[in-house]
């Protein structure tokens, strides 16, 4: 025994070598004799370490976020006043998006007109990170066999069986009158985006919203019928592709000062702004999908 | 109308056509097929960045792309030099390489149907490295440095397992506390500045700085974006992200995030440096010397840690986390000398690390995917040419001549001389630094090579993995003997900045 748990130091060096020891790496306890009770205490000097050790961070993460709150608020004491006449922020930029922004991108919404035409690279981007996160999640949560049980799946399949049964007739009713007009209302801000308030993001959230409240209301299955996941891939994909399209049509011609045949229209009728109303629609159709996706993959796994 | 300028769109052709290829994928059914499109894509992009390199060193020019119909101030803009040709350049030629030699991997480690799903984040994730290479404009940064954040985090998940989970939440709470902090620097210095584009805010800091307006929330906007970025670059105290990230991940994910994704964010830090803030004002302020120790510590502290690690991915992530101290040590001796180093670093080891990592993978698959280094004894007899390329490797990240962390670690050495007071520590540290890093590699490479006598049951490696592995090995001499147009084409990028 004593031979085996002294070694050498060339032993040491050899085991080093091996990959076998690294230095500072606690040495292998022999399972032959083992003090229980000495077991006991180090187990509770271990947990008393580790109970210590959480105060000394919670102090700390306490100490380090006064500090940020200290140091922000004392930042935004000395930043210039919000909306001031003159603010650094109010320069030729805002002034060119305020009083040439209609005439220079057709819309009526200059928001609309910022964000889909002056900066629609950031735009694009940003309907990436969606799509994105929603692959994400699609990859994290989509059943597969390492994220599933079969005790889970036996418990949805009765959870289903449940909601067969289930005759809420008041809610559906009034659920399924409500759809409706959730969708026409969203569809309406998307289309008006860039005549009014909204625009894709926000009408693309209420048709999603949409969606779940019919979809939680008369289950999975029914909405099954019209919008599966090879549905939901196809919307997302052929959205984004025409965004990618358009816009970098858009780019191209833009930055090599070539014609660009895309009408602007009249600003204030709902076939103007040029390509403002396409990417809305396009933008607006990935949000709603996006919604309603993390709805159902976070309740079922499974659109 | 004016004939158009081919040469000058392909910073804008670049970036959309890796996310066109990141979004079609979803419609692929097969792994394989996104496989090749992805691959075929990185290639096209790679002989592009090749030929914008060869156009911009020529001309020795850099130059601005208007994205859209609107000038700057107003619309986006990209910006493309030799600096940003040569990184595109660099990325591009690793990706592929390791998507060549990590293909079998994937198809290992990733369950069929989300195949696919994977090579959508690996198209987004370089598009976006290509933006923040490429970008002039500090919001379009933030966006892509979004898409970054998630597409790398969904790479180490990919593998779908626990531990893997577990070590995408660590990754992901990290990289998110370093995006928090360049938002809200982001915002502050818009609203003290009123831009977003680089040129215009480097115009209004001038400004600012001579009249001493808005001094305290300037100095904070500094702080938070060097900090923020550099914490999503793992510099020292936050590397602990990559020892749970790299040995959860399957290995081509690990290459691409340890090779590319670190180095896109210290790219956007040079930037910074360069195109924002001017570096006068950080040599006044004092970041470099932040910087400089921080990277020191890392130095160290990663090669610690690599020493008392017995598994070999665990072993190659602190070692990242080294070479990351490196770059930043490079980049606090916050002079033109020691930014070249720091480049040509970033360089060496985009190449090597994720040659390390492909080898790493290839040895534990033959030896019955156990990471532990003394399972590993013999592998590389089993597996010759990701033997070869992990001795490669951990010789040039020791620092042996003709390989290419040699020249890098020669470029440190000289760059000291222009920083008189940080010669001694630095030379110091470089040295104990090294001998670290040859206490850890040597070792490990022995054990590889000691034959064991037991026959094992395992599966010849593949063709391509073995080709994949040939063209580092040749890329890693190629920079440690020819490196003297490289530093010349990084000398003229940052000069261009």
């Amino acid at each position: 025994m004593n031979k085996q748990n002294k070694k050498s130091k060339w032993q040491h060096f050899v085991d080093w070598v091996n990959g076998e020891e690294a230095i500072g790496m606690p040495k292998k306890i022999s399972f032959k004799k083992i003090d229980f009770e000495k077991l006991q205490e180090d187990f509770e000097k271990y947990i008393w370490s580790g109970r210590k050790k959480a105060i000394f961070y919670m102090v700390m993460c306490v100490f380090v976020c006064l500090t940020f709150i200290g140091i922000l608020l004392h930042t935004v004491t000395a930043l210039p006043y919000f909306g001031g006449s003159n603010n650094p922020a109010s320069n030729e930029v805002v002034q060119r998006y305020i009083e040439n922004g209609v005439e220079e991108t057709g819309a009526t919404n200059i928001v609309a007109g910022m964000i889909l035409d002056y900066r629609a690279f950031d735009t694009f981007g940003e309907s990436n990170v969606l799509f994105l996160a929603v692959i994400c999640v699609i990859m994290l949560l989509k059943k597969d066999k390492y994220n599933t049980t079969e005790q889970e799946q036996r418990e949805e399949k009765e959870d289903e069986m449940f909601e067969k049964e289930d005759s809420n007739t008041i809610l559906k009713r009034i659920a399924n009158l409500l759809a409706p007009l959730l969708f026409l209302f969203g569809i309406y801000v998307v289309l008006n985006g860039h005549i009014s308030p909204g625009g894709g993001f926000s009408g693309g959230a209420i048709i999603g919203a949409g969606f779940v409240l019919y979809a939680s209301v008369n289950g999975q299955q029914k909405m099954q019928r019209f919008f599966t996941y090879k549905i939901f891939v196809r919307i997302n994909v052929i959205c984004l592709l025409t965004y990618c399209i358009l816009k970098g049509y858009s780019f191209f011609t833009g930055a090599n000062h070539l014609p660009n045949i895309i009408p602007k229209g009249t600003a204030g009728a709902l076939l103007s702004g040029g390509l403002i109303l396409p990417l809305n629609i396009c933008v607006g159709m990935i949000v709603a999908c996006t919604i309603y996706g993390f709805y159902a993959l976070f309740t079922k796994g499974e659109i | 109308m004016e004939s158009v300028n081919y040469i000058h769109n392909i910073p804008f052709i670049s970036i959309f056509l890796t996310m066109f290829g990141g979004i079609i994928t979803p419609l692929l059914s097969k792994g394989k097929l996104a496989q090749k499109i992805n691959f075929i894509i990185v290639c096209i992009v790679g002989i592009l960045s090749a030929v914008l390199l060869v156009s911009v060193w020529k001309n020795e020019q850099s130059f601005t792309f208007m994205m859209g119909h609107f000038p700057a101030p107003w619309g986006n803009e990209l910006r493309a030099g030799p600096l940003e040709a040569l990184m595109a350049l660099t990325f591009s030629f690793v990706m592929a390489n390791t998507l060549l030699g990590g293909a079998k991997f994937v198809q290992k480690d990733i369950l069929p149907e989300k195949q696919n799903l994977y090579f959508v984040m690996i198209n987004l994730l370089f598009g976006s490295m290509l933006a923040l290479i490429y970008t002039n404009d500090i919001f379009t940064a933030y966006v892509f440095l979004e898409i970054n954040t998630i597409a790398s985090c969904a790479i180490i998940m990919a593998k779908g397992t626990g531990e893997s989970i577990a070590a995408t939440l660590h990754y992901l709470i990290i990289c998110l506390l370093g995006s928090g902090l360049f938002l809200i620097g982001i915002s502050l210095l818009y609203s003290i500045t009123g831009h977003l584009l680089m040129p215009n805010i480097q115009q209004s800091i001038i400004q600012l700085t001579k009249t001493g307006e808005y001094a305290f929330p300037f100095a904070v906007v500094i702080g938070m974006i060097i900090i923020g970025i550099s914490i999503k670059s793992a510099v020292f105290p936050f590397h602990f992200m990559l020892a749970s990230a790299h040995p959860a991940a399957t290995p081509p994910s690990s290459s691409i995030l340890s090779g590319l994704v670190l180095k896109s964010f210290i790219i956007l830090n040079i930037k910074m440096f360069y195109c924002v803030f001017t570096i006068d004002l950080i040599r006044s302020l004092r970041i470099t010397n932040v910087l400089f120790l921080f990277g020191l510590i890392g130095m160290v502290v990663g090669s610690v840690s690599a020493l008392k690690e017995t598994r070999i991915k665990h072993m190659l992530a602190y070692s990242s986390a080294a070479q990351i101290g490196y770059i930043y040590m490079g980049l606090g001796l916050g002079n033109h000398a020691g930014m070249v180093a720091a480049c040509f670093h970033i360089l060496a080891h985009a190449a090597t690390k994720a040659m390390l990592f492909i080898c790493a993978g290839g040895l534990m698959s033959v030896s019955q995917g156990s990471d532990s280094i003394h399972d590993l004894r013999g592998a590389a007899h089993r597996n010759l040419m990701a033997g070869i390329g992990f001795t490669v490797g951990g010789l040039s990240m020791v620092g042996v001549p003709l390989t290419a962390g040699f020249v890098s670690k020669l470029y440190f050495a000289s760059a000291t001389i222009y920083s008189p007071q940080k010669m001694v520590i630095t030379l110091l540290t470089l040295a104990v630094s090294m001998i670290l890093n040859a206490m850890y590699f040597i070792p490990s490479a022995i054990a590889i090579w000691t034959p064991v006598e037991k026959k094992e049951e395992y599966t010849k490696p593949s063709r391509k993995m073995e080709i994949g592995i040939g063209i580092f090995i040749v890329t890693n001499f190629f920079l440690g003997i020819c490196y003297k147009p490289i530093i010349d084409m990084i000398e003229l990028g940052i000069r261009l900045l």
